[in-house]
């Protein structure tokens, strides 16, 4: 069972968002489960710093040995900030994929896409796995 | 409903990730496949192969019967070596990959994919027919692990009297190891030395744990079967199912050398490789300049059109960069400047000669 942190907000998308109470700037990565279901990360590429995204765009991928999988806008806005760390050291999504393995950041500007509980994440995932 | 080999177990209580392959529920990985893999070129590396086929043929005429049945010559393989070929249609298109031992004089072992293992006992005995030899699928019969890598070896020897320096590659002997009685192979899909300990079901478990327990001090990882694609792919090892397929012939995939039309007799599938064209596409190895991987089914472009498929893509551990093999048209290799299209966008990657990796000897 792979840990699904309490305080952070999820997508159907396997993505987690952090500051979505303040209503100001999220930060976006991938959750321990799809970095899991992965395998190792060897290549992150992240959206463009100063780029308008809306919920739901296709804004970078992720790649494993195995599979790539699409990065999703949760939350449309400006992109505001990217973390060359883990573009420069991808399987920092494998090891702290809540931590030093976050993706980027967007000013938010509309409304997320439907969100979900870290309660609701762990049923959608104990499905899956 | 998948089946599980007899280390279903075991893989459990590494805490292996399992995933369904040709039917059967197989480690994909341990922990990290990069760590498996790397461990393979350095060290050593066990696998579970027991999804694999075996099928004795054996009687007075073994060696004559697939000799018609096989695109090689098998009928002079001396006893304890072994042989890699193929078995094809009478259109000539390959139906799988095999190696074939000669156990004894009168008694072959085919060893034949997970995913093809069933329609090629069929084949065999129905060509095998006019011969004086009797066909066996004897796949429940066998247990398969490999050990690969440079401490391989070492890692056996501490297991076995047999006589390890003295058995070639592709070559097999009977032996004990760890107090089990099996078949030791010196064959592999890694592109390391290597041995595959053909075993009884009931004794795979007690296998796997002495051989864990040997080469626990010599850097041995148990690998899935995400590492085992990476090697062989480094390898330049043709995947049934990517590079081979009932649609190719052994000439398309560059492996034309494996059908023998020098043997005595007919062959099935000959008539139809003797008149071939010459293929219009080639296999050849893709190093991406970029970072995004071109993977399996992804277009082969030149210019915007389309000049072939990838058919095996993946990052390489030890090349630093992406890697594939692909099926691309003659005209286009020697006009160069060729891309992958890798989901919308045109990559530019080089052309280089297979394999991407040979050990050092």
């Amino acid at each position: 069972m792979s840990s699904i942190p309490e305080e952070l907000s999820y997508t159907k998308e396997h993505e987690w968002i952090a500051g979505v109470e303040d209503g100001l700037t999220v930060t976006v990565g991938v959750t321990a489960f799809a970095a899991e279901q992965l395998g190792d990360v060897v290549f992150v590429q992240v959206p463009e710093v100063g780029s308008t995204v809306e919920a739901g765009d296709a804004v970078g991928e992720v790649e494993s040995t195995k599979s790539v999988s699409d990065i999703y806008a949760p939350i449309g806005g400006e992109i505001v900030e990217t973390n060359q760390a883990v573009v420069d050291d991808p399987s920092l999504v494998n090891s702290d994929p809540y931590g030093e393995g976050w993706l980027f950041r967007v000013r938010i500007e509309g409304e997320p896409e439907e969100l979900l509980s870290a309660a609701e994440y762990a049923t959608l995932t104990s499905g899956e796995s | 409903m998948s089946r599980s080999t007899p280390l279903r177990e075991v893989h459990e209580g590494l805490g292996a990730t399992l995933t369904d392959f040709a039917g059967w529920q197989m480690p994909l990985r341990y922990g990290s496949e990069s760590a498996e893999h790397n461990a393979v070129r350095t060290a050593a590396g066990l696998f579970d192969l027991s999804h694999m086929g075996e099928i004795h043929v054996t009687g007075p005429q073994a060696g004559e019967a697939l000799d018609y049945a096989l695109v090689g010559h098998l009928s002079v393989l001396e006893p304890g070596r072994a042989r890699y070929t193929m078995i094809v249609t009478e259109d000539g298109g390959v139906l799988d990959d095999l190696i074939v031992y000669r156990l004894a004089p009168e008694d072959f072992m085919v060893v034949a994919n997970a995913s093809n293992y069933a329609r090629v006992a069929q084949e065999l005995t129905e060509r095998a027919k006019p011969y004086d030899a009797q066909v066996e699928d004897r796949s429940d019969a066998y247990a398969l692990v490999a050990i690969q890598g440079p401490n391989s070896t070492a890692i056996l020897g501490k297991l076995t009297d047999a006589d390890l320096d003295g058995l070639k590659y592709y070559a097999g002997l009977p032996g004990t190891v760890a107090g089990f009685e099996v078949m030791i192979a010196r064959t592999g899909y890694t592109g390391e030395d290597g041995f595959e300990l053909f075993a009884r079901p009931e004794d795979a478990a007690g296998l796997w744990n002495a051989l864990t327990e040997a080469g626990a001090e010599l850097g041995l990882r148990p690998c899935g079967l995400s590492a085992r694609d990476t090697l062989r792919l480094e390898a330049g090892m043709p995947l049934y199912g990517n590079e081979l397929t009932a649609e190719m012939t052994p000439f398309d995939a560059g492996l034309g050398r494996v059908v023998k039309f020098d043997k005595p007799g007919d062959f099935v599938g000959k008539a139809a490789l003797s008149g071939r064209p010459a293929p219009e596409r080639r296999l050849v190895g893709l190093v991406a300049r970029g970072r995004r991987v071109p993977r399996h089914g992804y277009p082969v472009t030149r210019e915007g059109e389309v000049v072939g498929v990838v058919t095996s893509g993946a990052p390489s551990q030890t090349l630093g960069k992406p890697i594939a093999m692909a099926y691309v048209s003659a005209d286009a290799l020697d006009k160069g400047g060729l891309t992958v299209d890798i989901r919308g966008s045109q990559e530019p990657v080089d052309v280089v000669d297979l394999p991407f990796y040979r050990r050092s000897k």
